[in-house]
C-alpha cells in the first residue's frame, strides 16, 4: 500500500513535468503566430505607435478586406487573393509535378533493365550534390532563352526536378517484392498496367506523405519566383509578403501585413490538417 | 490442359551453370513433382516453363507449341508462388479475377469463374477480405483460386506448402492432390520435401546438382534408385551403404571386416568395387551379417530408429519392430533381395543378371 502510493505519486510528478515541457514548447512556437493574429486585427496607428497589444483589437474585418482586395504596403502591392491564387498553382503544380517525375523515373530504374540505368541513377543521384541556389544563374539564362521569364512555366518548371523524391520512390520500389512482379507477368499484366494497378496503389501513402512535403516545399518558394517574375500579377505569396515590409524610412501598414501573412499561413496548414488523416489511415492500414 | 515437353534445357547464371540438360515428357492431366536439395536447380526450371526466366539453350513445348520465346502471360500458365504473392491492395475476388480482367473476360463470366472457384476451395465467405486479413492457409487457397480461375494449360507450384505448419501442410496436400485430379490440369510442383512429392506426385524428378538424376514413379524410384544420390536422398532415415568388393564371379560382396554378402544377382566382375546399399527397415536382426555397435535408440512406438557404428567406424542406421531395443553389440542380416548395388565410382546403380 506503501508502494502503491509511491507510484501514484510518481506517475503524478512525470505528468507534470512531461506536461510543463510540452506547453512551454507550445508557447514558445505559438506566440509569434497569436501575435500575427492578434496584430491584424487592430488598426495601423496603434502597431505604428510601437505598442505591442496582447488583445484581439476591432479592425478584423477591415484588415483582412483590405489585404484580400487590394493589398497594402509600400507600392499598394497585388491583392492577397491574386497572390494565394498564385502560390497555390505554383505549389500545386511542384507538388504534382515532382511526383509525377519521380514515380516515373524510379519505376524506371527499379523495374526495367536498360543499357545505361546505373549512370541514369547516378546522374539523378549526383543532382542532390547541387542546391537550387548554385544552378540558380544558369537555370536563369536558361529561361531567358526560352522566354519564359514572367510565366507559370518558367517558375514551375525548374523546380520540378527532384532527385529526393526519386530516390525515396526507388527505395520504396526496392521492398516491393519480386513475386509481384512475377505474378502481374503470368496474369498478362504489361509494364503500365503494373505501374496503374500495383505499384501506384502500393504507393499512395507515400505519395501523401510527399504531398505534404512537397507541397510546402513549393509555397515557401522565395529565391527563384524572387528571380523569374516581376510580373505583378504572378506575384507569390511569400515574395510578395516580404515586399510589403518597407527599408524602416516609411511607415509599414502592420496590420495588412499580418493579415496577409495568417493568409499565407492557411493552405499549408490546411494541406496538413487535411492530410493528416490520410497518414494515419495509411499507418493504420498499413498494406504489406 | 495440354502435354509438355522439355528439351535438353540448359541454364547459365554468368559462367556458373545451373541446370546440365534436364529433358521431361509430361502427359496431359500428369502431376510431375520436382523434388532435390536446396539449390539444384529446381525453381530455376519451374520459371524457365513459365517464361520468367529464359533458357541458355533447349526447347520448352507446351501442349505441342513451342514457346521457347513467349511471355509468360502467352504460355497461358498459372503460378502459386511460395509466398502466394496476393496483391495486398486487392480483396481476394479482385485478386483471383485479375488475370481474367487483364485477358478481357466479360464481367458476369469472371463473376461466375471466381465464385466457382471459391466454392471449390471453401473460401466463398472471403471473397470481400483483403489477403492480410487471412490464416495462412485461406491464403493458400486464394494463390489457388487465383490458378484455377484462368484455366490454364499448366498448373506450377513452387513450395506453396512450405509457409504452412505441419498438419495443414497434410491437409493441403491432399487438397491440391484431389483438386488436381478433379481439374485434371497438367502440373509441376517443386518441394524439398520428400513425402510431399511421394505422395502427391504421378512421377517424381529427383534433381540433384542441375541434373535430373532420375524420373519416374515414386514407387520405382523407392524400389529401384539411379544412384546413390537418390537413394540416399529419398527414404526416411537414409538408405545405408557399405563398401565392398566383388567375388565369387560377381554374386558375393565382401565387406572390409571379412563379411561375405550375397548379391541379388551377378554385379560384375571379380575385383570391381561397389557400394551395396540397404533401407534401414530392411536389416533384420540374425547372425551371419553385420554386426555394429548400437549407441542411440529412438523409439517411435510401434517401431524404433537404431543408429550405431560398423566395427570399421561408418555409421549404421536400422529400424526394428518394437519399442524396447537396448543398446550395445547387435547382430543384423542383409537379406539378398533388399539389398541394392551401386557402382562405387560412377555412384550408378548396377542391374543384377540373374
Ligand atoms: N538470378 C540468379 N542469378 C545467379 N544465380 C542464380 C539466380 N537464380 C538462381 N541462381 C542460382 O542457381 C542455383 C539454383 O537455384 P534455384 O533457385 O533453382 O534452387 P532451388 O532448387 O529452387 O533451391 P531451393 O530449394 O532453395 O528453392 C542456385 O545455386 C542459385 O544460387
Ligand atoms: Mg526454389
Amino acid at each position: 500500500m506503501d508502494l502503491a502510493e509511491k507510484t501514484r505519486r510518481r506517475r503524478r510528478r512525470e505528468a507534470v513535468v512531461t506536461h510543463l515541457c510540452l506547453i512551454l514548447g507550445v508557447l514558445i512556437f505559438a506566440f509569434p503566430i497569436y501575435l500575427t493574429i492578434i496584430g491584424s486585427t487592430h488598426d495601423v496607428n496603434t502597431i505604428g505607435r510601437g505598442d505591442v497589444p496582447m488583445v484581439p483589437g476591432g479592425e478584423a474585418v477591415a484588415n483582412y478586406t483590405q489585404a484580400w482586395e487590394a493589398g497594402g504596403g509600400r507600392y499598394m502591392g497585388t491583392p492577397a487573393g491574386r497572390m494565394l491564387a498564385n502560390s497555390l498553382v505554383m505549389a500545386l503544380l511542384i507538388a504534382f509535378g515532382k511526383i509525377a517525375i519521380s514515380l516515373t523515373s524510379a519505376y524506371a530504374v527499379v523495374f526495367f533493365r536498360f543499357p545505361g540505368r546505373m549512370v541514369c541513377f547516378w546522374l539523378i543521384f549526383i543532382t542532390l550534390m547541387l542546391p537550387v541556389e548554385v544552378r540558380i544563374i544558369p537555370t536563369f539564362q536558361v529561361m531567358v532563352d526560352l522566354q519564359l521569364i514572367n510565366t507559370m512555366t518558367g517558375l514551375v518548371v525548374p523546380l520540378i526536378a527532384s532527385a529526393t523524391a526519386t530516390l525515396l520512390f526507388r527505395q520504396f520500389f526496392l521492398t516491393i517484392p519480386d513475386e509481384y512482379v512475377e505474378a502481374a507477368k503470368i496474369d498478362g499484366a504489361g509494364p503500365l498496367r503494373f505501374f496503374r494497378d500495383v505499384v501506384l496503389p502500393l504507393s499512395v501513402t507515400n505519395v501523401a506523405a510527399l504531398f505534404v512535403i512537397l507541397f510546402i516545399y513549393g509555397w515557401n518558394q522565395y529565391l527563384w519566383p524572387l528571380l523569374i517574375v516581376n510580373d505583378r500579377s504572378l506575384e507569390t505569396i511569400v515574395v510578395g509578403l516580404t515586399k510589403m515590409i518597407g527599408g524602416g524610412d516609411s511607415q509599414n501598414e502592420w496590420n495588412v501585413i499580418m493579415a496577409t501573412a495568417v493568409y499565407a499561413l492557411l493552405p499549408p496548414v490546411a494541406v496538413v490538417l487535411l492530410m493528416q488523416r490520410w497518414f494515419v489511415k495509411g499507418l493504420t492500414e498499413t498494406e504489406k | 490442359m495440354a502435354t509438355l515437353y522439355l528439351q535438353d534445357i540448359r541454364k547459365s547464371f554468368g559462367p556458373t551453370q545451373v541446370l546440365h540438360g534436364v529433358s521431361l515428357d509430361v502427359a496431359d492431366g500428369e502431376m510431375i513433382v520436382i523434388v532435390g536439395a536446396s539449390g539444384c536447380g529446381k525453381s530455376t526450371l519451374l520459371r524457365i516453363v513459365a517464361g520468367l526466366e529464359t533458357q541458355t539453350s533447349g526447347q520448352v513445348v507446351i501442349g505441342g507449341q513451342d514457346v521457347s520465346g513467349l511471355e509468360p502471360a502467352d504460355r497461358d500458365v498459372a503460378m502459386v508462388f511460395q509466398n502466394y504473392a496476393l496483391y495486398p491492395h486487392m480483396s481476394v475476388f479482385g485478386n483471383m479475377a485479375y488475370g481474367l480482367k487483364i485477358r478481357g473476360v466479360p464481367k458476369a463470366e469472371i463473376e461466375r469463374r471466381v465464385k466457382e472457384a471459391a466454392e471449390l476451395l471453401g473460401i466463398g465467405a472471403l471473397l470481400e477480405r483483403r489477403p492480410r486479413q487471412l490464416s495462412g492457409g485461406q491464403r493458400q487457397r486464394v494463390a489457388m483460386g487465383r490458378a484455377i480461375v484462368r484455366e490454364p494449360k499448366l498448373f506450377l507450384f513452387d513450395e506453396p506448402l512450405s509457409n504452412l505448419d505441419a498438419k495443414l501442410r497434410v491437409q493441403m496436400r491432399a487438397e491440391i492432390r484431389r483438386l488436381q485430379r478433379r481439374l485434371g490440369v497438367t502440373s509441376l510442383f517443386v518441394t524439398h520435401d520428400q513425402v510431399e512429392a511421394m505422395t502427391l506426385g504421378d512421377r517424381l524428378v529427383v534433381m540433384h546438382g542441375g541434373h535430373a538424376a532420375q524420373i519416374a514413379t515414386p514407387m520405382e524410384i523407392w524400389a529401384k534408385p539411379a544412384d546413390t544420390y537418390v537413394a540416399g536422398f529419398i527414404g526416411s532415415p537414409a538408405m545405408n551403404f557399405l563398401r565392398g568388393t566383388l567375388s565369387h564371379g560377381g554374386v558375393v560382396a565382401t565387406l572390409p571386416g571379412g563379411v561375405s554378402v550375397p548379391l541379388p544377382g551377378r554385379a560384375g566382375a571379380d575385383g570391381n568395387e561397389v557400394l551395396i546399399g540397404i533401407r534401414p527397415e530392411h536389416l533384420r536382426p540374425g547372425v551371419g551379417g553385420l554386426s555394429p555397435v548400437i549407441e542411440l535408440v529412438e523409439p517411435l512406438g510401434s517401431e524404433s530408429v537404431l543408429h550405431g557404428r560398423l566395427p570399421d567406424g561408418s555409421p549404421l542406421t536400422a529400424r526394428l519392430p518394437g519399442a524396447v531395443h537396448p543398446e550395445g553389440a547387435l547382430a543384423l542380416t542383409l537379406p539378398p533381395e533388399s539389398l541394392h548395388v551401386f557402382d562405387a565410382g560412377s555412384g550408378k546403380r548396377i542391374e543384377a543378371v540373374a
